[in-house]
């Protein structure tokens, strides 16, 4: 860690002690969540998040491929997330880290595991099916990707538009039919810095956090969940978390839903 | 969690496929000290489960940039090879399922070993599957843990690691392949048995908040018979050193 990130970290920790936040905001509050989808014209799908001075793109793009050979009748989907070397000092250029690697695959967790996409609307014919790509892009990194991640891939497949399949093959020009989209889930991640809890840390906070959780849920469900960083949670506090994320899930959905009217 | 389409029965008879109670682990053997060059080592059948741990270090770290003046870093390798399943699990090194979970017991590792204890130095994990049969990061964890503690390494407690989940209406421990692919859901964790800290969590599926509780304290009840192996594991390597004096 530089120099500067050490005199950052030690002052996030001395104002949590006096349980303030550099930005004044309470432990359980989001920053300012904003959702633009449509952004990007030659995607079946796209959008952008801005979660503070987090910004994520999202683009989806969808293939014609083969199903998996157990589930014949289903689509597939993908998630990847690159973390730019634009989007940050911290990044650098190279295959993906096990950062990003960790990031995808937890964003991909949620949204299968709640069934969002309605893979079998995927099926296109005998031995021929819709593969969703789910692309995440991280432009500017200021702290909580994996939330930032899910909205973005959320707000963008429920704005997707499937093409036309025609003569054995995709027609892009003719994108009318919406992707099906059966569950919305949310993702919630809580970061542990001494013994506090807070809600989307930014990068000095992320910086001098112990421990991270992520809990992706639908209305009425756990659907993933992934604990990280060196720190430890009890088993009260992985409890009380949870009901932290089904209360913010009301602000988190409404968002996305007004995003993709 | 796998498709529903040709979901196999997972509950015969009010127990599991392998005629286990849900909350019944499958039977286990560790035993430390199986390899010669390694500062550490572990062997661990857990169920169908053959897994090999190796501790080298605390040594110089490479590449440079990588040390840390205060501190000891910790590299960690799990890997499931290529004949540990009935499909192939190809030769191309760690695939993206292997480097998260690489990642993941990095980090329960950074939380026991007193880093501080190991200035510029890097500690090297290596967790190798021979045969996977469910529940293999726990195992790995599990076997891991005594490698460390066989390797000398200082640490603040001796974490084990179990999966828990759910199967239909029942909360389930210790998952077996089919029951990993075809249960309702799956819930990997390590734990710290002195203070039952939780050191690893990840879940997929579906839960409610009871579950999870639920789910949560059987992998904490769990700790005392898994601890007391691993313990037991470690005491035999250095009971039969002070026989050989």
């Amino acid at each position: 860690m530089e120099a500067i990130d050490v005199v950052k970290t030690n002052y996030v920790k001395e104002l949590l002690n006096k349980k303030a936040r550099e930005d004044m905001r309470q432990f359980m509050q989001y920053r300012n969540v904003s959702i633009t989808t449509g952004t990007m014209q030659n995607a079946e799908g796209s959008a952008q998040v801005d979660l503070g001075n987090t910004r994520v793109i999202c683009g989806i793009k969808m293939i014609v491929g083969e199903p998996m050979p157990d589930t014949p009748n289903q689509g597939n989907m993908m998630v990847a997330a690159e973390l730019l070397p634009l989007a940050s000092a911290d990044y650098e250029t190279g295959p993906p880290s096990p950062e990003a690697i960790e990031l995808a695959r937890v964003v991909d967790r949620g949204i299968r595991a709640a069934q969002s996409i309605n893979l079998e609307s995927l099926f296109i014919e005998e031995g021929k099916v819709w593969s969703v790509f789910i692309d995440l892009y991280v432009l500017n990194y200021d702290g909580n990707l994996f939330d930032a991640c899910t909205l973005a891939a959320m707000a963008a497949l429920m704005t997707t538009k499937v093409p036309k399949f025609e003569d054995g093959e995709a027609k892009r020009e003719d994108r009318t039919k919406p992707l099906k989209i059966d569950t919305v889930v949310t993702s919630t991640t809580f970061g542990k810095v001494g013994s506090n809890l807070l809600l989307d840390l930014d990068r000095n906070e992320e910086n001098a956090s112990d421990a991270r959780i992520t809990i992706a849920i639908d209305d009425a469900n756990i659907r993933a969940m992934q604990k990280g960083l060196r720190g430890s949670f009890t088993k009260e506090e992985v409890e009380t978390l949870i009901d932290m994320a089904f209360q913010k899930r009301t602000e988190l959905k409404r968002a996305l839903e007004q995003a993709s009217k | 969690m796998g498709s529903s389409a040709n979901k196999p029965e997972l509950i015969i008879n009010g127990k599991r496929t392998d005629g286990r109670d849900f909350n019944e682990m499958r039977p286990f053997s560790i035993k430390a000290n199986v390899l010669k060059n390694a500062d550490g080592s572990c062997y661990i059948e857990w169920g169908n489960n053959k897994i090999l741990a190796a501790v080298y270090g605390p040594k110089e770290v490479m590449p440079r940039h990588m040390m840390e003046a205060d501190r000891a870093i910790i590299k960690c390798r799990y890997a499931m090879a290529p004949f540990s399943s009935l499909s192939d699990h190809g030769r191309t090194g760690p695939n993206r399922r292997a480097i998260e979970i690489s990642k993941v017991i990095k980090e329960v590792f950074e939380n026991v070993v007193m880093l501080r204890e190991y200035p510029a130095s890097e500690i090297d994990v290596f967790i190798e599957v021979l045969q996977g049969d469910g529940g293999t990061r726990a195992a790995g964890i599990t076997a891991a843990a005594v490698a460390l503690a066989n390797a000398g390494i200082q640490m603040k407690d001796l974490p084990y690691a179990i999966s828990v989940g759910r199967v239909g209406d029942h909360i389930a421990i210790d998952f077996n392949m089919i029951e990993d692919n075809y249960s309702d859901s799956d819930m990997p964790m390590a734990i710290a048995p002195r203070n039952n800290e939780i050191l690893l969590l990840q879940m997929d599926g579906g839960l409610d908040k009871a579950q999870v509780s639920k789910a949560i304290q059987m992998a904490i009840d769990a700790g005392s018979v898994i601890t007391k192996a691993q313990r037991d594991a470690l005491s035999e390597v250095y009971s039969n050193n002070v026989k050989g004096v």
